[in-house]
């Protein structure tokens, strides 16, 4: 899906994804909906190794190297948090590790959701996306 | 005396009250905000917020130090502060009065200096299960420290203390009740919280300190989300120390109060050293100034303490009992309402309880909860709420928690109620 598109154009389909909604409601909705096609971890790796620290409900993020490239499964049981993981492994998922770490996340603003970006220890899309980077930066220096 | 006295309490006119409270008139995503998490801290009336300010605007200047006139002004209305806080605890003296930042400095001031003055190795510290991790962790340091070992009265379903039931637990019979004594022989200390955060249980604990006492044992309570609930005489409960934040009461934020009885607060070594904290000072060795200033090291949060003056103040003037009252009847509608959605569990189900109210609902994660209860100007609190092991006990990640003031209306639970079916609805 998003091999065909750069990581900028992946994030430019979100923005204006979200932008079609004019309430909270529906963009939230669409958010839980997207959590449903997030790539699932496979159960034997929702481990404790795997879990993202900071967030309130529990983020079990994978990644695994392929062809140069980095792979990411994940999963929630919290519904918001599954779709906000959603959104970022669909920017993120099959990049090179380049692509991610000069990455910037200024589209978590523009679709409306920057109250999930606040440095406020119940929620952890800032940690998500840290340990996005620090996965890219580890496969890079290894590659 | 007349039958007719001046109508200045008991009145309790909740559009009264909420018209001091400027935050109220905020939006939050546009909707009008219903803040519910006066458990975390309370709003402040405009009374505090100016006696805070005019502070600042008019006799700002350190305490106790200046001849001046700013430093007396500012010294009187600090000390007028501190015995108006004596006054509504009913403490025997101004100087049991200790400021703090809050309840955390306040247990961590006490855990401190009672470790160093009573526990020695293989001596207990009896805490119970629904502790907030305040009350929790640095007993636990003061344990590692003098080769103590931290005792738990278990927590019934109902959110209670089970007195009966304390899993190897040294017994003792002093009490002569047949052997059921959840004290120990070596129990040096039994530190409480009046109130759960998390629950909302008001435990009884008035008859725990008297238990205690009969064995000599020392009594700490963790009064944070009782002071701005109830009725607090520490004279009546006979505790030996008593800790409260002064931002859960009305009050700003960085203030709190560790009451402590006299006889013991003398004997208590001082938790940190520096300016006000002294008598003499030279390199050989320094002695501490009297109470309460002993405890008092550094400059203090004047516009702060001038603060929660004002707000004890402002919670006498519109009597603490009417308010308890009314807090008490948006309980009781909130758990009615809320047990008619489909899959909803109370969390702390105790006789006696404060206007706290913890909530889990089948398949709905609470972080999703919260987040769309803010989408609809409502604020509560999510998580575990600094109690992980009741978290554990309760076999919850976390709970969704609403908790009320004066300030809260029947309205505003009817609208957090369909916000929160709104919710599920979103979420199933």
């Amino acid at each position: 899906m998003s091999t065909t598109m750069t990581l900028k154009q992946a994030q430019q389909e979100l923005i204006d994804e979200f932008a079609m909604f004019s309430d909270w409601q529906d963009r939230y909705e669409h958010l839980i909906e997207l959590g449903k096609d997030l790539p699932l971890i496979a159960p034997e790796h929702k481990t404790d190794d795997n879990l993202v620290r900071g967030c309130q409900s529990r983020v079990w993020l994978r990644a695994e190297p392929q062809d140069g490239r980095i792979h990411f499964t994940a999963d929630s049981d919290a519904m918001i948090t599954k779709g906000i993981v959603a959104l970022l492994v669909r920017v993120f998922n099959d990049r090179t590790p380049q692509e991610i770490i000069g990455a910037s996340t200024e589209f978590i603003d523009q679709i409306g959701l920057r109250a999930h970006l606040s440095p406020n220890r119940a929620n952890g899309l800032s940690a998500m996306i840290d340990q996005m980077k620090r996965y890219a930066i580890v496969y890079s220096a290894t590659t | 005396m007349s039958t007719k006295a001046a109508p200045v309490t008991n009145a309790f006119n909740a559009e009264e009250i909420r018209a001091q409270f400027p935050i109220l008139k905020e939006l939050v995503h546009g909707k009008p905000l219903v803040y519910f998490d006066n458990a975390a801290t309370s709003q402040k009336p405009r009374r505090v917020i100016k006696a805070e300010s005019a502070y600042y605007a008019t006799i700002n200047a350190n305490v106790h130090r200046g001849v001046h006139t700013l430093s007396t002004k500012a010294t009187e209305a600090q000390e007028a502060a501190r015995e108006t806080i004596r006054k509504h605890i009913n403490a025997r003296h101004a100087h049991e009065v200790v400021f703090t930042s809050g309840t955390t400095a306040s247990l961590n001031l006490a855990a401190f200096s009672l470790g160093q003055l009573l526990l020695k190795k293989g001596d207990e510290v009896l805490i119970s299960g629904m502790e907030h991790h305040a009350n929790i962790v640095p007993w636990q340091l003061a344990c590692e420290r003098h080769g103590a070992v931290l005792k738990v009265i278990p927590i019934t379903d109902s959110g209670e203390w089970d007195l009966d039931a304390i899993p190897g637990q040294a017994r003792n019979d002093k009490a002569g009740k047949g052997g059921n004594d959840i004290f120990g022989e070596k129990t040096r200390i039994l530190a409480i919280s009046h109130v759960s955060n998390t629950l909302g249980t008001i435990n009884p604990i008035k008859e725990l300190i008297a238990e205690a006492k009969k064995r000599g044992i020392i009594t700490v309570v963790d009064g944070a989300q009782a002071i701005a609930h109830l009725n607090v005489d520490v004279q009546d409960l006979g505790c030996d120390l008593y800790a409260f934040s002064g931002h859960k009461a009305y009050g700003p934020t960085g203030t709190g109060v560790l009451y402590g009885r006299e006889e013991l607060l003398e004997r208590m070594p001082p938790w940190q050293g520096g300016g006000e904290m002294i008598d003499v000072v030279t390199f050989a060795k320094t002695t501490y100034a009297k109470l309460p200033f002993k405890f008092e090291a550094g400059t203090p949060h004047i516009a702060g303490i001038i603060g929660l003056g004002e707000a004890i103040r402002w919670m006498e003037d519109y009597d603490k009992s009417a308010m308890a009252k009314h807090e008490h009847l948006l309980l009781e509608h909130t758990t009615k309402e809320l047990l008619t959605i489909d899959g909803l569990r109370i969390i702390g189900t105790a006789k006696e309880k404060v206007g706290v109210i913890s909530f889990v609902i089948d398949g709905v994660h609470h972080y999703d909860l919260g987040t769309l209860l803010d989408q609809q100007g409502i604020a509560v609190r999510t998580g575990h709420h600094c109690t992980q092991p009741l978290m554990e006990r309760f076999a919850v990640s976390g709970t969704t928690r609403a908790s009320f003031a004066c300030f809260n209306t029947m309205e505003e639970v009817d609208a957090m109620v369909a916000a929160t079916r709104k919710a599920v609805k979103m979420l199933r």
